[in-house]
């Protein structure tokens, strides 16, 4: 349909884009995590597998990394838990406010990450607005210190943030479900419980796949939250990584994690691929 | 007469009495909108009753609010002495078929007709035994590990009513449930429904607005036309003697000659006839099979000439279009043989003009 001169000058941008910055870089960190750094700060190109022995070897490594995973289950967990009803009572009982709830969600994600991360700090700050409160309601005498600085101020802070990705496929997948299909499930006698735990639970799972997957893996490789809010109980994986390309000058140790990480990320990506195919049924 | 035209007589006889399902003076309005007026009518037990008009006539409406998808603005319906408006659908002993089935995707057919008996939680042997007889009863059982994605229309369509029946309902509602199927299969599936619910006993109330799938597949047709019931008889009855203009028309074919009656004297256009009826404005609807090509020597019989304007074959017969000067148009069935452009003498008993009312505009 289109002339071979015309896709080749549409196509070539973008892929050239995608070449340069990402495949390249990619290839680069490959070969990185394969060499090492000498005492003198230079890089060796030998090859060896010590940086990925290394984050077996070195407890501070595969903690974080567990820790980050922990922290993402946790964002998750309560997205999903916050997302769902949510997308649910929109799609199914909102009426006529549905779009003006709906954008009421949508909002928040114009609004920049780092004042939505700032705005937790002023918050949960010790001279912040919580612990004000607390103290002026006479609950605490002094400061809740744990608010603020911990894993607890990083989940909370993600989970403000990716919820409403949780939210978005959740919401899709519930407004694609057929309404004539809650009716014959009344019809056949259903009560409105056993309507949602047999038909649209059930088909609302690729949607809850998608969110579940959204907020694990943007929390996992999240790393302004734990640096601005998690102190040093609340680093993650990204910011290990950041201090090697940085301060640390351990690039090939840091290409070696970022690669682990970027398997561990593209294998949960298809695992949900798999899982929502299996899931849908249109 | 015979002992089973007894049964039948008496059986039509306990439905007059005791209908199993009566609609009590239903309005619906959306908004300032009137989709229902004022709807009352009685289904006898074991009926098949068709709810016939077009589309926005207001008969999807009608059959939600028997099933509870739609509550009605005023009236009420009751089923025998139980009052079924105010329950919520799942408490209605009353299933539905609906127009694109609404099977549940990620079951398989099995589990589609398990459902009702499930949520019912009757026990699983009981679930497989009358599972595995609604398959039989609708011929799919070898069909029941299926999803419904991997069968056709046809037999979605006949999983969805076993999925129906075997939930045993007093009042089974069907909803288009043939208008997505190609035209063989849907006459096949009318004679097939209609065996069926003989078979089932189950009172059915059908909708649709295709007035041939009413005739061949009702007991009786209730005639809906802009949210008001039009004529409720018979198929025979509509057909042979409609109410309205409008039941004249939208029930098969028909000329409807508008004119007026003097002194026992029914004149439209060049036609006259006599007719024992007071003076005044008329409709007359004459079949077109009832008009013929005219013998002489028939004594009473309405005259008149025309020329073939326009032709139509059906097969066994052939329906023409007579222009017979002064604006009248006729349309006459015949066995065939005219040709265009023909001189023919035409004629009708006059018992064969039916007085229709007219029907009245409405918004």
């Amino acid at each position: 349909m289109f002339s071979r001169a015309y896709k080749t000058t549409v196509t070539a941008p973008p892929l050239l884009w995608v070449t340069v910055f990402l495949l390249l870089p990619y290839a680069l960190m490959f070969c990185y995590s394969f060499w090492s750094v000498s005492p003198a700060q230079t890089i060796i190109h030998s090859w060896s597998f010590s940086n990925y022995a290394q984050i077996v070897r070195v407890d501070v490594y595969w903690q974080t990394l567990l820790r980050s995973m922990w922290i993402a289950a946790r964002v998750m967990f309560f997205s999903l838990v916050l997302g769902y009803p949510l997308a649910y009572f929109l799609s199914f009982h909102a009426g006529k406010r549905k779009d003006l709830l709906y954008q009421l969600v949508i909002i928040p994600l114009w609004v920049s990450y780092l004042v939505r991360a700032y705005a937790w700090k002023t918050i949960l700050g010790s001279e912040g607005v919580l612990n004000t409160l607390l103290q002026y309601a006479h609950l605490t005498k002094h400061p809740v210190e744990f608010l603020l600085y911990s894993p607890f101020a990083v989940v909370l802070t993600l989970t403000h943030i990716y919820t409403p990705f949780t939210f978005l496929p959740i919401y899709a997948a519930l407004e694609h479900i057929p309404r004539n299909l809650v009716e014959a499930s009344h019809d056949l006698g259903a009560t409105p419980g056993q309507t949602f735990w047999r038909v649209i639970f059930p088909l609302s799972i690729p949607g809850v796949v998608a969110g579940a997957t959204f907020a694990f893996v943007l929390s996992l490789g999240d790393f302004l939250a734990p640096l601005l809010l998690g102190g040093p109980s609340g680093i993650m994986i990204s910011n290990i990584v950041v201090s090697l390309f940085g301060a640390a000058y351990n690039w090939p140790l840091g290409a070696a994690i970022s690669l682990g990480m970027l398997v561990l990320v593209v294998s949960l990506l298809v695992l949900s691929e798999r899982l929502e195919k299996k899931w849908s049924f249109s | 007469m015979t002992t089973s035209e007894i049964a039948v007589l008496s059986a039509s006889h306990d439905a007059a009495q005791a209908p199993l399902l009566q609609i009590r003076n239903v309005a619906k309005t959306f908004g300032k909108n009137a989709v229902l007026r004022n709807i009352s009518l009685e289904i006898g037990q074991g009926e098949f009753l068709t709810i016939l008009g077009e589309s926005g006539s207001g008969k999807t409406t009608l059959l939600r609010i028997i099933a509870g998808f739609e509550s009605a603005s005023s009236g009420e319906v009751w089923m025998a002495d139980e009052r079924l408006d105010r329950l919520p659908p799942y408490r209605r002993p009353v299933n539905t078929v609906f127009q694109q089935y609404a099977l549940f995707p990620h079951m398989t057919v099995e589990e589609n007709v398990g459902y009702g008996l499930r949520v019912a939680k009757r026990s699983e042997p009981d679930i497989k035994e009358r599972v595995a007889a609604a398959l039989d009863k609708v011929k799919m059982s070898a069909f029941a590990q299926m999803k419904p994605s991997k069968i056709s229309g046809g037999q979605q369509q006949r999983v969805a009513l076993a999925r129906a029946l075997v939930n045993r309902p007093k009042l089974l509602l069907l909803d288009e449930p043939l208008s997505a199927l190609d035209a063989n299969l849907r006459r096949q599936m009318q004679v097939e429904l209609k065996s069926l619910q003989r078979q089932v006993g189950i009172t059915f109330v059908f909708v649709t607005h295709d007035q041939e799938e009413a005739m061949v597949m009702s007991d009786r047709i209730a005639l809906l036309r802009s949210g008001e019931l039009e004529q409720v008889a018979t198929p025979r009855e509509i057909y042979s003697r409609p109410a309205t203009a409008y039941a004249a028309q939208f029930v098969g074919h028909t000329n409807l000659l508008r004119g007026e009656v003097r002194d026992g004297v029914a004149h439209c256009s060049s036609l006259q006839w006599a007719a024992a009826m007071p003076d005044g404005a008329v409709i007359f609807s004459v079949r077109p099979e009832n008009i013929r090509v005219a013998e002489s020597g028939v004594t009473g019989a309405v005259q008149v000439r025309g020329k073939v304007i326009h032709q139509a074959f059906h097969g066994a017969t052939e329906l023409i279009r007579m222009d017979c000067g002064g604006g009248l148009i006729l349309a006459v069935r015949t066995a065939g043989g005219s040709r265009l452009q023909e001189e023919i003498s035409l004629e009708f008993s006059p018992e064969d003009a039916v007085l229709v009312r007219e029907s009245p505009e409405r918004v």
